[in-house]
């Protein structure tokens, strides 16, 4: 058995599964869950309890998917990234649209939700303006993740979607 | 507020399938397929 491939596949979906699990559970349950608790009084214990836990292994399991998937692409990683091996074209698509959902996660989505959850200082208008672009760009994450899993499977079955 | 597509649950999932399509469909032609 080759180990590195080996546990980084593993680690890679293991972490995979936690950041896509908990963007998706953002997206298609906290949203419409925050915004009903706003409108009942209720929305302190999501922001005080769940959040900053959910956000905590979110963007960590972001790091780790993504380094776990450098490390599983190995020597490939550059064929991959720049395209320049066939074979790597559709895992190259797939760790470019990850890339991107991580810089999202670590520039756009952490810093507004420290903001909004007022684990940094901000005004009114800077948590308004920061929960309108976390949000969007959870929504962007969400939707680059839908093409960036077919390529993943894709990555390891080309033959199977490109054949 | 200005809305977007990705205000709403569904226009998301289904940019996410468009965009898919289209990359598909571009690797597909590089790949010569």
């Amino acid at each position: 058995m080759d180990w590195v491939p080996a546990i980084s596949r593993w680690i890679h979906l293991l972490a995979g599964v936690m950041w896509i699990g908990l963007l998706y559970y953002f997206n298609f349950v906290n949203v419409a869950a925050a915004k009903a608790a706003a409108a009942d009084g209720t929305a302190a214990g999501i922001s005080k309890h769940v959040m900053p836990r959910a956000l905590f292994w979110f963007r960590w399991a972001a790091v780790v998917t993504w380094l776990a998937g450098a490390a599983l692409l190995g020597r490939h990683f550059l064929d991959a990234f720049f395209f320049l091996n066939k074979a790597y074209y559709p895992i190259g698509i797939g760790a470019w649209l990850g890339t991107i959902m991580l810089i999202n996660v670590w520039g756009l989505i952490w810093p507004n939700q420290k903001k909004i959850l007022g684990m940094v200082p901000a005004s009114d208008e800077e948590k308004n303006k920061g929960r309108r672009v976390a949000f969007l760009a959870s929504r962007t994450n969400t939707m680059l993740s839908i093409p960036m899993l077919y390529f993943m499977a894709a990555g390891a079955h080309t033959a199977l979607y490109f054949g | 507020m200005m809305k977007y597509w990705l205000d709403s649950l569904w226009g998301t999932v289904i940019s996410g399938l468009i965009l898919t399509v289209i990359l598909h469909n571009i690797v597909s032609y590089a790949l010569g397929g």
